[in-house]
């Protein structure tokens, strides 16, 4: 069973603090969604308000094109999975898992063969009779998942499920979640703070702050060509070279920065003015050795400060040669060698750049490394 | 060293003098049960169950006794009820002034027994309900409700809410979540809150004395034994009402913290 959500202008305020500001998202029916962003950014909240659990202050919330306006938890075609799991431990997983169906008032046998199929997926058939404080995290994350599924929902709500989880089993378990929701194919909206695990599960990512969606797309995109110096920075470590948009030809634009004038392809422009303020988000890992192949730009020379060895890459701190109060964070190759002190061309892939509107909030220009 | 030996004797010795202030009296009363003779005083004069025996032939105490674990159930049992829902409405919804009504259902363990009972009865004799096992069962839920609410609404926790929520968020009705998912969960205190009440139930007396007539509990029916003068027979039957009492306490003890203990 799946459905499509439809979120229009959603409002959700607690005395004079806003959670949600004039929310609006359509989910496709079987998407595999990610509201993904900082505490307090109001994940939490739009996805209390898809559960039913709380009401928006003002806007419409449609499942399978019917306004939840008025229905309970329980009457909805949603189930949430919680962050704690929230498994009754005084039953055995077998009973955990049929609850939602004896509620249904399904018949034993029925309901039973239904919970054994569930834990057979989630690879815990042979512990149906255990109770959930014999399970380890993991286990106990599998169960609420195959409970969450029993009662077929058209959309699995998920709050912070691999939260509790340390890093190894949470990798595995999100390979874990996306195969069994290509499997079942219901519709499932998935909050977290990890921006790792939003992009290795993600159909489509929400990013969120104050209460706003920053921007909405696929993982790639909102990785590589994030719309706002926010979701570049949320996303994964960037650098942000302030600057000042300077003309557009038809093939290229100009950017004047204080590591000299940036030429780069014009299919990046959008819609700016000369004069106005740019910032240019670069990744560490797009600097490139300046003999690959495909076009160069080079921002000058830079002094190594430091590296570290991070087993794919070494990571390095370098300060430009035109702007020594900059830091700028490069990845290089594993076979590179770093000495401090030494002088490297800071040499890059002028497609790889994204131009954002406005400055970093912070004072000084340094890298927005998280 | 010497002083240190000295402190450990003097802690030791504190230590006895502690447990035999305690139990010196149940002691001596459970030894004089056993008495052979028509008075249970020193000197000890061997050992007999004779008067064990009479207990159980007399069929006042053993109505007694049987109405006494009547009252003790029944009113634990409804203490118990109450104040789970009363815990589960108190902690679970936002109600009006609800530190004020969490004070007043605790308020009853602050009066004594005596002004209850008065109090009861003066309500009683308006209301032109006559005294029975009723009236007695009815002061005791009064006085082991407040119990029974402190403990199972301080067993009641956060991460109990959010179970409570995945069963409404699953399709569970209020009733069924408090009879299926929140009674369950809280067993363990609930348990604890109804065996406490039946050892209170089953030792008070006051309230049993003043809001009975012609049914009574036992321990009114030992009181009214004791009027005419000591016997080891009473010791006898005091001691059956510690053995059921310790017998309660170990029951707790065994089933509901052990199962706590476990999880």
């Amino acid at each position: 069973m799946t459905a499509p959500v439809s979120i229009r202008n959603a409002t959700k305020i607690f005395g004079d603090f806003t959670a949600l500001d004039d929310i609006s998202l359509e989910i496709a029916a079987g998407e595999y969604i990610v509201l993904l962003g900082p505490s307090g950014c109001g994940k939490t909240t739009l996805l209390s308000l898809l559960g039913g659990f709380l009401s928006p202050s003002s806007g419409t919330i449609e499942i399978n094109g019917k306004d939840m306006g008025d229905v309970a938890p329980a009457k909805r075609p949603t189930t949430t999975m919680f962050q704690d799991y929230a498994l009754f431990p005084h039953m055995s997983l077998r009973d955990n898992v049929a609850f939602g169906l004896k509620m249904r008032k399904v018949g034993k046998a029925e309901r039973h063969a239904k919970a054994e199929e569930l834990l057979d997926m989630v690879g815990l058939k042979t512990s149906a009779n255990k109770k959930p404080h014999e399970l380890s995290g993991g286990q106990r994350q599998r169960v609420a998942l195959a409970r969450a599924l029993a009662v077929e929902p058209d959309v699995l709500l998920l709050d912070e499920p691999l939260g509790a989880l340390d890093l190894k089993l949470r990798r595995q378990m999100q390979d874990e979640l996306k195969a069994i929701q290509k499997r079942v194919g219901t519709t499932f909206v998935h909050v977290t703070h990890d921006q790792e695990e939003a992009m290795a599960i993600a159909d489509r990512i929400v990013v969120m702050n104050s209460g706003r969606i920053e921007d909405v797309g696929s993982p790639e995109n909102i990785y590589m060509q994030p719309k706002t110096i926010f979701t570049a920075s949320f996303m994964g470590e960037v650098n942000f070279i302030p600057g000042t948009f300077e003309s557009a030809t038809d093939s290229t634009i100009s950017v004047k920065t204080p590591l000299g004038t940036v030429e780069l392809p014009e299919f990046e422009c959008r819609g700016f003015t000369p004069g106005a303020s740019v910032t240019l988000a670069i990744r560490p890992e797009h600097f490139r050795a300046s003999t690959g192949t495909g076009p160069r730009i080079t921002l000058g020379k830079a002094k190594v400060e430091d590296g570290s060895f991070f087993g794919t890459h070494h990571r390095a701190h370098l300060s430009p040669l035109d702007y020594p109060n900059m830091t700028v964070t490069a990845h290089m190759p594993q076979s590179a060698i770093i000495e401090p002190g030494a002088w490297v061309e800071l040499t890059l892939d002028p497609t790889s750049v994204v131009v954002l509107h406005g400055h970093p909030p912070r004072p000084t220009p340094e890298s927005a490394a998280l | 060293m010497i002083s240190s030996r000295f402190s450990k004797l003097l802690s030791w010795s504190y230590l006895a003098a502690l447990y035999g202030f305690i139990f010196l009296p149940v002691a001596v009363l459970v030894l004089f049960s056993f008495q052979d003779g028509r008075l249970p005083v020193p000197p000890f004069n061997g050992a007999t169950l004779k008067w064990y025996g009479e207990v159980f032939a007399d069929s006042r105490l053993m109505s007694a006794l049987t109405n006494s674990l009547m009252v003790a159930i029944g009113s634990a049992t409804v203490a118990c009820v109450l104040g789970f829902c009363a815990a589960y409405g108190l902690a679970r919804f936002v109600l009006p002034a609800s530190r004020l009504q969490r004070g007043l259902l605790i308020a009853p363990m602050t009066v004594s027994y005596l002004i209850i009972a008065l109090g009861l009865l003066t309500t009683f004799n308006w209301l032109g309900v006559s005294l029975s096992l009723w009236t007695v069962g009815i002061g005791h839920v009064v006085i082991n409700l407040p119990l029974c609410f402190a403990i199972i609404y301080a067993s009641m926790g956060d991460h109990q809410k959010n179970i409570e929520r995945a069963a409404r968020d699953l399709g569970a009705a209020e009733w069924q979540v408090m009879t299926q998912v929140s009674a369950p969960m809280l067993m363990p205190s609930i348990l604890a809150a109804f065996f406490l009440s039946v050892t209170f139930s089953w030792d008070e007396f006051i309230i049993a004395f003043l809001l009975s007539r012609f049914d009574v509990t036992l321990p009114v029916e030992i009181w009214s034994m004791l009027r005419s003068g000591l016997n080891p027979k009473t010791n006898a039957v005091g001691s059956v009402v510690f053995l059921v009492s310790v017998a309660l306490l170990l029951i707790l003890e065994l089933i509901v913290f052990r199962r706590t203990a476990k999880k």
